[in-house]
């Protein structure tokens, strides 16, 4: 046990103080900072310029669609055209946003054309298109004698109310909340995998190419040398996680003091609502997801002999995480899909799915006992299969490059009965 | 006392190791020679345990060599490898912790050898800016640094210049002087013959020669006769028991069969010609080697 602390600090701080987490986490730290006050550096990179359209036609029709344009963003100005071709010219050379005419041929056709240098959706002209189609509305009841209080009896939204007969489903609310917490989870463990595998991976494959290997597994079990590498890298996660939950947090805190909309934001994206047993869930499973992949990971990095070589190995490995990823993306939408069902019990997607469902749905505890009883079987089964892989691995040199080698590992480390 | 029990390795087909029995005794320097592939690691490694042997069992002071006793045996690998990107001396204290020795005393010992190997002034630097010699002396160090008391050595001495090899030659004996029992292979015969009092020569798996040196070169029977002359001396192929000529810039030397034949090559020579030295040798650990295994090995 006391090799598995040592060789666990050793990974563990001379990670730390490479150059490549210090500069890797500096730069995360830089995004995160950035994200966290998205709104101060949206604004400062906003035109703050009005928006001209020039305009050409009725004018009853014009003004009375200024005033509604206006309400919804006063940066729209409008002005009068003095001729098309000039109007028109104005465009081209920027000098203003767009160019409307209106032509109003009989009392309840109501024509418009758009100029605009390209011709690509923009809010401005949908929101011109909207508000001119609500004032032929408006002119069209009207002429035909509608009163106005009839005419807002008439817009007046049904009330459509959803009751859920099964107790057992979720709100609505709790729906949107599970969704956020399920999408921050997925993205992180995914994130987790690939990068802290990887890391686990190259650096078994470091301490083999550097043949500094033989010397440490004939001083410390290659199990235990494997396991304090994945711990190891592990804390070293962790650390850099909860440096940058830290960092957000406190921005987050200091935003909610000032800012009532980021207060509101958060009430509905229901981080600060949330069931406690929803986090325990992250957790584990989190937990649980990052020690199977990690011992594939630390398995697959004992069979390469140079370093180069580690990213054509791990490949497999990637490329099921991303499947799971993808999947549980396709579940947030549709979590009671029997394809989500199945999935979730396969032990490489269980991180993701089993808990995508759980959140997202009411699942029956012993579903949740057994996709979990799986997923450590598995990982069990692939840490006593990795271990002996490992220790052969690490002994073979050469240019090993094919899950061929996986075999000539086992077999290297085949126990003999005497 | 070390006790290789019947051991042969195989992968798949190929046998590494072919029902080795050796019995390496207490305190003492015990050479194992061979050529690339003879099954030399192989071995080591299942004295070390990182390979099982297919069949047979390797007992040291009549227990397996398990992972609790990694702190009593040194390794030297073949293969050399250190973290390049550490200092030499966070190196030594992690390698020595490994092996269990605590960090504040691994510290003194690691700047006693250091000093020994007159590389104290690298203890900061990191082990990919030193020469290869001197990491060579850096991965010697890492495996005496806990004082262990078996002491595992594959080619020590390969890739050091005459200078470094006498040094590490030294270090090797004191360390038996002080009671550690140390295995070592080698291809260098004169390495061998120098430092070893028991030997065993390894081809493809199988011991072809065990035992005391001293013993093996006298049973070997075979001697060399050195003689100096300025005479033609090519006569003396045809003496009987004269199993090989050699020419030399001083004369020539002789391989017979035993030793009364020096008698009889004696006696042709003082018909014949003046000769200014006429000596008989021991046998080189390299004329063993050849006849016993076919083949010259440098």
């Amino acid at each position: 046990m006391n090799k598995f602390w040592t060789i666990l600090g050793h990974t563990y701080v001379s990670k730390l103080k490479s150059k490549a987490f210090m500069i890797s986490t500096a730069i995360t730290l830089v995004f995160v900072i950035a994200a966290a006050n998205i709104d101060v550096i949206i604004k400062l990179f906003q035109d703050e310029d009005d928006k001209i359209v020039l305009i050409e036609g009725d004018t009853e029709v014009a003004n009375m669609l200024e005033m509604s344009v206006q309400q919804m963003d006063e940066r729209i100005v409008f002005k009068e055209s003095e001729s098309e071709e000039l109007s028109k010219k104005m465009v081209q050379e920027d000098e203003a946003a767009a160019f409307l005419v209106i032509d109003v041929n009989d009392p309840n056709i109501l024509t418009a054309t758009y100029y605009e240098n390209k011709a690509s959706e923009s809010n401005v002209q949908s929101m011109i298109h909207q508000q001119l189609q609500q004032l032929k509305v408006a002119i069209a009841t009207e002429q035909a004698g509608v009163d106005e209080a009839t005419l807002m009896d008439i817009n007046e939204p049904i009330s459509f109310e959803k009751v859920a007969l099964d107790e057992a489903t979720k709100t609505d609310e709790e729906l949107n909340q599970a969704r956020v917490i399920v999408y921050i989870m997925l993205f992180v463990l995914y994130m987790a995998v690939i990068i802290y595998g990887q890391m686990i991976a190259t650096d078994v494959a470091t301490e083999k190419s550097s043949r500094v290997m033989e010397i440490l597994i004939s001083s410390a079990p290659p199990v235990t040398h494997m396991f304090a590498k994945i711990f190891g890298v592990a804390l070293l996660g962790l650390t850099q996680i909860l440096l940058f939950f830290f960092v957000s947090f406190s921005f987050i805190k200091y935003k909610i003091t000032t800012s009532v909309e980021v207060s509101e934001t958060l009430d509905m994206i229901g981080i600060s609502s949330a069931p406690i047993s929803i986090y325990v869930y992250a957790l584990l499973f989190f937990v649980l997801g990052y020690l199977l992949y990690a011992t594939i990971a630390a398995m697959l990095g004992s069979l390469v002999s140079r370093v180069e070589d580690v990213q054509q190995l791990i490949l497999p490995m990637t490329l099921l995480i991303m499947v799971a990823f993808f999947i549980a993306m396709f579940g947030l939408s549709v979590p009671d899909a029997t394809f989500i069902t199945v999935t979730s019990y396969i032990p490489f997607f269980t991180p993701m799915i089993m808990f995508l469902r759980i959140g997202m749905l009411e699942i029956a505890t012993w579903e949740i006992i057994l996709s979990i009883g799986i997923l450590v079987g598995t990982t069990i089964l692939f840490a006593v299969i990795g271990a002996r892989i490992y220790r052969g691995g690490v002994l073979m040199y050469g240019p090993s490059r094919s899950l061929k080698d996986l075999k000539n590992a086992f077999q290297l480390s085949k126990k003999e009965k005497n | 006392m070390l006790k290789i029990d019947n051991i042969t390795k195989r992968f798949g087909e190929h046998i590494a190791v072919d029902n080795l029995s050796l019995q390496i005794p207490e305190k003492e320097l015990f050479g194992f020679l061979g050529g690339n592939g003879a099954g030399k690691t192989t071995t080591f490694r299942m004295i070390l345990s990182l390979l099982d042997p297919t069949e047979g069992r390797i007992l040291w002071n009549d227990e397996k060599i398990s992972y609790n006793k990694s702190h009593l045996i040194g390794y030297l690998p073949e293969e050399r490898g250190l973290y390049p990107k550490l200092k030499v001396k966070e190196q030594l204290i992690y390698l020595a912790k490994l092996r269990g020795m605590p960090a504040n005393e691994s510290i003194k010992s690691l700047e006693r050898w250091l000093e020994r190997f007159e590389i104290s002034h690298y203890i900061d630097k990191k082990v990919e800016e030193l020469s290869k010699g001197n990491q060579q002396k850096i991965q010697f160090i890492s495996a005496v640094l806990h004082e262990p008391k078996l002491l595992i050595l594959d080619e020590p001495f390969s890739g050091l210049d005459p200078i470094n090899v006498e040094m590490l030659k030294k270090a090797v004996i004191d360390l038996k002087n002080d009671g550690t029992s140390i295995v070592f292979s080698s291809h260098r015969m004169d390495h061998v013959e120098e430092l070893c009092e028991h030997i065993c020569i390894l081809r493809e798996g199988k011991a072809v020669v065990q035992g005391n040196l001293q013993e093996i070169k006298q049973s070997f029977g075979k001697k060399n006769i050195i003689i100096h002359s300025e005479d033609e001396l090519q006569f003396l192929q045809e003496v009987e028991g004269v199993l090989d000529y050699k020419a030399t810039m001083q004369g020539c030397v002789l391989q017979i069969e035993e030793e009364r034949i020096a008698k009889n090559v004696f006696q042709a020579l003082q018909e014949e010609v003046f000769v200014r030295k006429f000596e008989i040798e021991e046998p080189t650990l390299n004329d063993i080697f050849i006849a016993k295994v076919g083949e010259k090995y440098e």
